[in-house]
């Protein structure tokens, strides 16, 4: 224990810069892949994806959202997924995403961080070709092995425009 | 080459089945716009969009794009987004307040928000001697031919001729009052959100799934069965999980032959009614606490009749989905022939307790927003449908089940005991359709 750094100077360090970088790329990498287990299980217990259907909104609570999802839910998702009737799945699909502009936002010494970040994802589905951008909030909670989510914020830039078709899994 | 298939279009249509070029020819498709969207009732959005003198909301109405706008004097006005002097649109915002006028972004003409030319700069010097002016009504932005509000839904209709709304509506005015009257206000307001999606089908193929009860078991079994299973983990754990799981669940507890045990009733001018469904009278406590501020405002009697409308769905045909008892909405707009938008809304019903509103809000975050767990796999399909329909494999869309079995009773169409999956509701759509097209 006495090895340990104190917290705080971390925050303002490359190494928590690093590790929530190495977090962010890791989370995307997990929904490009299609790992969807492994990527719920980034979320603590009652960790929450929310995507906003505006920059306006301050909570998911009671609110119009376009996913407001606890684990519960996330599982749900995936689920209808990986069913074989899933008809909207069976084409083929898939999803690229790029996370950049990795700020620390805040960084407390009980651990808890929140980082920003850019987004930009290609979707491909049967030929067609979707582009979505936005920004990420994340808070995250210090464990032993790294972090684990407590809220992923989602902001996407076309939020507010008609949605050519849907989404169907996590941004 | 139009007008000289125009006879033929009767030919189009049979009682059990309809010709693929009804959904898939843009010249049918623009026929229908002016023969149907552009003539009948079609809704603009409801009252509380717009609250304060000056507020307005876009509205496409067939191929014209109006405003709805409140007025200084409370009234709400629908204008076609057009300024009268060069074409201009006037507003280039989906929504927002014009303040005391609007004015031109080109040349600065203004004008009230009853569309009334307010004035256009120089106007004296500008334009005397000529036919332009205050008192031409071609100076002015052109209003619906129609509007009327019933209960704070606001609807316009582009022909001056014509059934009045509630003639119009019909028994399908139930899908207001059940909503309204659920609220201990009996008034409802909307929840400022409108999640819009773009389907890439035909607008008639939404409007034909609305009711067909055949499909939900077939379509959403994946959806179903996920949230079956962790809505069962959930009550093992807590004994009871939110209703938000049932409603999903119940796509798949509700096996294909139980659809049958439903009724649809359908109407002059192609609405139609899906009656049953979901498990609505739940006893749990947010549910008993809403109960008695109902009874309070209402007496014992007048609840009991409220909560006894037995609605899952109510469509107005040709543009409008009403989910009265779960305080949703969807309109449809056209927007090409393989093309259609749907606004969809939430209405909270005023004065009920909290509970009451996230419980539907739920329903309308997993269901209806742009991440949906249940309309993913409709719109796949309607895209499959309208993509397959462009093929000379066959010529004919049908619509055959339970027909022949029909009871006609009072100018509507029930369907007979057990024949809830009967395809009677797309059958009374393209008779509308029909009638409408023969112009």
């Amino acid at each position: 224990m006495a090895k340990k750094k104190p917290a705080v100077s971390k925050a303002n360090g490359h190494e928590l810069q690093h590790a929530a970088e190495q977090f962010l790329y890791r989370q995307s990498e997990l929904l490009d892949s299609k790992k969807w287990q492994e990527w719920i299980d980034l979320f603590a217990d009652d960790g929450v994806y929310w995507m906003p259907p505006e920059a306006s909104y301050k909570t998911w609570d009671g609110q119009p959202a376009i996913f407001a999802e606890d684990k519960n839910l996330m599982t749900v998702r995936m689920n209808r997924v990986l069913h074989p009737d899933a008809w909207s799945q069976r084409p083929l699909w898939g999803t690229n995403h790029v996370v950049s502009n990795v700020v620390i936002e805040k960084a407390s010494p009980n651990g808890e961080v929140q980082v920003r970040s850019r987004f930009h994802m290609m979707e491909l589905r049967r030929d067609d070709v979707r582009h979505f951008a936005g920004s990420y909030v994340h808070q995250l909670k210090k464990t032993k092995d790294g972090f684990s989510i407590k809220l992923q914020r989602v902001d996407m830039t076309n939020a507010q425009a008609a949605y050519d078709y849907v989404l169907q899994v996590w941004v | 080459m139009l007008q000289e298939r125009i006879p033929d279009l009767a030919k189009y249509v049979e009682p059990d089945r309809v010709r693929r070029e009804v959904y898939t020819d843009p010249e049918i498709f623009e026929l229908e716009m002016q023969r149907i969207h552009e003539r009948v009732w079609i809704y603009c959005g409801h009252e509380s969009q717009v609250p304060k003198a000056g507020d307005y909301y876009t509205v496409q109405i067939g191929r014209q794009p109006l405003l709805m706008v409140r007025g200084s004097d409370g009234k709400i006005n629908v204008l076609y987004n057009r300024c009268p002097h060069r074409g201009n649109m006037m507003c280039g915002d989906r929504s927002g307040n014009t303040g005391e006028f609007f004015r031109c972004s080109y040349h600065a003409w203004t004008f009230k928000h009853d569309g009334k030319l307010r004035s256009i700069p120089m106007m004296e010097s500008g334009y005397a001697g000529t036919r332009y002016g205050k008192d031409n009504p071609d100076c002015s932005m052109k209003k619906a031919a129609r509007v009327e509000n019933y209960r704070g839904f606001v609807f316009a209709s582009l022909a001056a001729d014509g059934p009045s709304l509630k003639e119009f509506l019909g028994k399908a005015i139930v899908a207001f009052d059940d909503m309204c009257d659920r609220a201990p206000k009996g008034e409802v307001e909307v929840v400022p959100n409108c999640f819009r999606v773009i389907q890439h089908s035909n607008w008639k193929i939404f409007l034909e799934n609305q009711l067909d009860a055949l499909h939900p078991s077939v379509v959403h079994q994946s959806t179903g069965r996920a949230a079956h299973d962790i809505e069962k983990k959930i009550e093992n754990k807590t004994g009871k999980a939110p209703l938000s799981y049932h409603m999903l669940s119940a796509f798949a507890t509700v096996t294909i032959d139980k659809w049958d045990n439903f009724q649809t009733l359908n109407y002059p001018y192609g609405h139609c009614i899906l009656t049953g469904y979901m498990g609505l009278r739940p006893t749990d406590p947010d549910t008993q606490a809403y109960d008695k501020i109902m009874i309070k405002a209402y007496g014992k009697k007048r609840f009991e009749e409220i909560v006894a409308v037995n609605i899952h769905h109510v469509l107005i045909y040709p543009g409008l989905s009403v989910q009265s008892p779960l305080q949703q909405l969807r309109a449809v707009r056209p927007l090409g022939v393989d093309r259609t938008l749907t606004e969809i809304w939430h209405f909270r019903l005023k004065g009920a307790p909290e509970p009451i509103y996230r419980r539907s809000l739920a329903y309308y975050n997993l269901v209806n927003s742009p991440a949906t767990l249940i309309n993913a796999d409709d719109l796949e399909n309607f895209w499959k449908c309208h993509q397959g329909l462009a093929s000379d494999g066959g010529d004919w869309v049908s619509f055959g089940r339970h027909f022949g079995h029909d009871i006609e009773k009072n100018g509507a169409v029930e369907t007979a005991p057990n024949c809830g999956t009967s395809e009677a509701p797309m059958r009374g759509q393209m008779k509308a359709w029909a009638e409408y097209m023969r112009g």
